[in-house]
């Protein structure tokens, strides 16, 4: 399913400031869409407003050209799942539980589940290596075995567009790899289109087909991740100098980041050395072509 | 259930055997009673113990009247109370995803305290002592009932932003207007005077001197409401995720937490107005349960519906035979069986 974003703008309350200053961007059908920029820059907001749960102040959001404010909560959830960036648990439901509340926007009120959705739940869980733990409860599970619970009960919605909000924060390299992995499958094998906001400078520059970033409510870039993630880019909206290089294994940056930019004017103002203009470059001494990509600076 | 019913029917100083009790409770019950009036011998002895030898009609006739006009109603009111509190706490703890959350916290207790205050004084100064000696409970629930409902439309309303009702904004106001009002009733209670015992009394909760009045007016509210939140079990579910998780799995989160205000505030306001703030049930039963049977709320709010039903009239139970012949408020038998048997339960689980 194509996603569209066409001009969004969203603040939140009635007076409250404008997060998003007119957003735009597209996300074709089976492919896995990158949003990064530093905190602050509407990154989750945008996720929401794409999701249908912010209603922006104007501007739409269309899949597969329908507007997806004029679905109710439940068509929307037939066609867009997403998995929040730190969902508290409280309840101890068991993983199987937890899975087969994503069948719900395909129940009807008062019916139960069918053998059918058993069968897509456990689907679910055995897509995301989640089904041996079918009977533990949610509490008891590691961060990253939660994540993939989380991502399984998205996955039992059926969903054609899956939203993901920093589904790598708080784990270890090991299980960013191993979610990032399963991510791209999804998208590439299940031919969902997922819209996912990254933290990581480096596995969105790894994974993604396509990449946009925000600076302060805005897209300040979009394209290949070769074409997102430059020098320049890095140093105008997270205002640090940075070396981006090439990964040996694959022809995808990889971005060192050498030290925070003393910008004027800016809100990442680290030192009073160097008076440099916004589009300055960095005067870093620069390794050309370094490319050992193992580390992943933030 | 039915065992506990049994022993409220027959436990109290009149000293009516159970065997009697029950008898006459059944014979009372539409079908079965005329079943048992065709063959009395045969299902009469069927059933458990033994009919004192000697039963003159005159004591015949006292047992059945204390037992299905004081006792039945009461048992009955119980039951009612406790299932409605019960699945209220649990639908609140869901909604709000806080465990301390319980029928009263969003302001119903403290409006009915103010609504029956008033109408207890009320009724002393102006000196209806005719309508206050004539049905000495059957306005006062009215007045509890009313207050109720205005304190949580008031909570609700201060709490609505854009049409939208942040829960934490809710639960805040609910504790603030809560305190305001509780401090409005201390003020009332300061100058009721010879009333104050009255209005005592009331706040501690209690079931006695209950009529099926009571129990029509109560019964409606509760029914209706629990079983239409058991109905909503599922949603309930994805809203105990989070709210946001809940929107992106299809629940129109809004519109739900407004039908659960609506329906759980009912059924408070009528639990309260009936029988005053009777505290624990709706907060540790629905924690009772859930250690038990785990947190699906389609499986949940029944079964705190049921557990609330029964410890509720084994405490009221308790509350009348335990220093007879006097009554303890229900209120206390509540919190002091409920609190060590949910300490228990949580070192329980700690262990296990």
């Amino acid at each position: 399913m194509r996603v569209e974003v066409r001009d969004v703008r969203f603040g939140y309350g009635a007076s409250g400031p404008e997060v998003l200053h007119g957003v735009s961007l597209a996300a074709e059908c089976g492919t896995l869409h990158g949003v990064i920029g530093p905190n602050g820059s509407g990154k989750s907001t945008l996720l929401r407003v794409i999701g249908g749960v912010a209603r922006p102040s104007s501007g739409c959001v269309l899949l597969d050209g329908q507007d997806i404010s004029s679905l109710s909560p439940r068509q929307a959830a037939q066609r867009v799942a997403a998995v929040g960036a730190s969902e508290a648990v409280i309840f101890p439901f068991s993983v199987e539980e937890t899975v087969m509340m994503g069948r719900s926007p395909h129940l009807r009120f008062l019916t139960s589940e069918t053998s059918l959705d058993v069968a897509k739940a456990r689907e679910a869980m055995e897509r995301t290596g989640v089904a041996h733990l079918a009977e533990r409860r949610i509490t008891a599970l590691s961060s990253g075995e939660r994540q993939r619970v989380l991502i399984a009960r998205a996955l039992a919605q059926e969903p054609r567009v899956l939203l993901l909000d920093e589904p790598t924060a708080h784990l270890d390299v090991n299980f960013q790899v191993e979610i990032m992995e399963l991510v791209q499958a999804l998208a590439h094998e299940s031919g969902i289109t997922i819209i996912a906001v990254l933290h990581d400078l480096n596995l969105a520059g790894r994974y993604c087909d396509r990449i946009t970033m925000l600076s302060s409510g805005q897209a300040a870039a979009c394209g290949a991740p070769g074409e997102v993630l430059t020098e320049e880019h890095l140093l105008d909206v997270y205002g640090v100098r940075a070396i981006v290089g090439r990964r040996p294994e694959l022809d995808r940056p990889a971005v060192f980041v050498i030290s925070g930019s003393p910008r004027q004017g800016g809100r990442y103002v680290y030192g009073e050395r160097g008076e440099r203009g916004r589009h300055g470059k960095p005067d870093a001494d620069r390794e050309g072509g370094v490319s050992s990509g193992a580390d992943d600076i933030e | 259930m039915l065992a506990v019913v049994a022993w409220a029917a027959s436990a109290g100083t009149a000293g009516i055997p159970t065997s009697l009790a029950l008898r006459i409770v059944i014979s009372r019950i539409p079908l079965v009673g005329r079943a048992l009036a065709q063959w009395p011998a045969l299902l009469m002895a069927r059933l458990p113990g033994q009919l004192p030898d000697s039963l003159d009609p005159s004591m015949l006739e006292s047992a059945e009247i204390i037992v299905l006009e004081v006792r039945l109603p009461r048992i009955v009111l119980g039951l009612l109370v406790g299932a409605g509190l019960a699945a209220t706490g649990a639908s609140f703890q869901g909604l709000f995803r806080n465990p301390l959350a319980d029928p009263y916290i969003i302001g119903a207790s403290s409006g009915a305290a103010l609504g029956a205050s008033i109408g207890i004084l009320s009724a002393g100064r102006a000196g209806l002592a005719a309508l206050s000696l004539s049905s000495p409970s059957s306005y006062i629930p009215v007045f509890a009932f009313i207050g109720a409902v205005i304190t949580v439309i008031f909570v609700y309303a201060l709490s609505t932003v854009d049409g939208h009702v942040p829960t934490d904004t809710f639960l805040l106001a609910g504790v603030v207007v809560g305190s305001f009002v509780w401090a409005v009733v201390s003020f009332l209670m300061v100058t009721a005077g010879e009333d104050l015992p009255k209005v005592v009394m009331w706040l501690m909760g209690s079931l006695s001197a209950k009529s099926w009045a009571h129990v029509r007016m109560t019964a409606p509210y509760v029914l209706v409401g629990t079983i239409a939140l058991t109905a909503l079990g599922r949603d309930f579910n994805l809203a105990a995720c989070g709210e946001e998780s809940a929107r992106y799995m299809g629940l129109d989160v809004e519109r739900f937490k407004k039908v659960v205000i609506l329906l759980g505030s009912l059924i408070t306001a009528a639990a309260v107005s009936s029988s005053g703030l009777i505290g624990f049930v709706g907060l540790v039963v629905p924690h009772i349960a859930r250690m038990m049977i785990g947190p699906d709320h389609r499986n949940l709010i029944p079964v705190s519906a049921l557990g609330g039903a029964v410890f509720m009239v084994a405490a009221d139970t308790l509350a009348r035979v335990i220093i007879p012949p006097r009554e303890v408020p229900v209120g206390v038998i509540t919190a002091m069986a409920g609190a060590p048997f949910f300490f228990y339960l949580l070192r329980l689980r700690k262990k296990g």
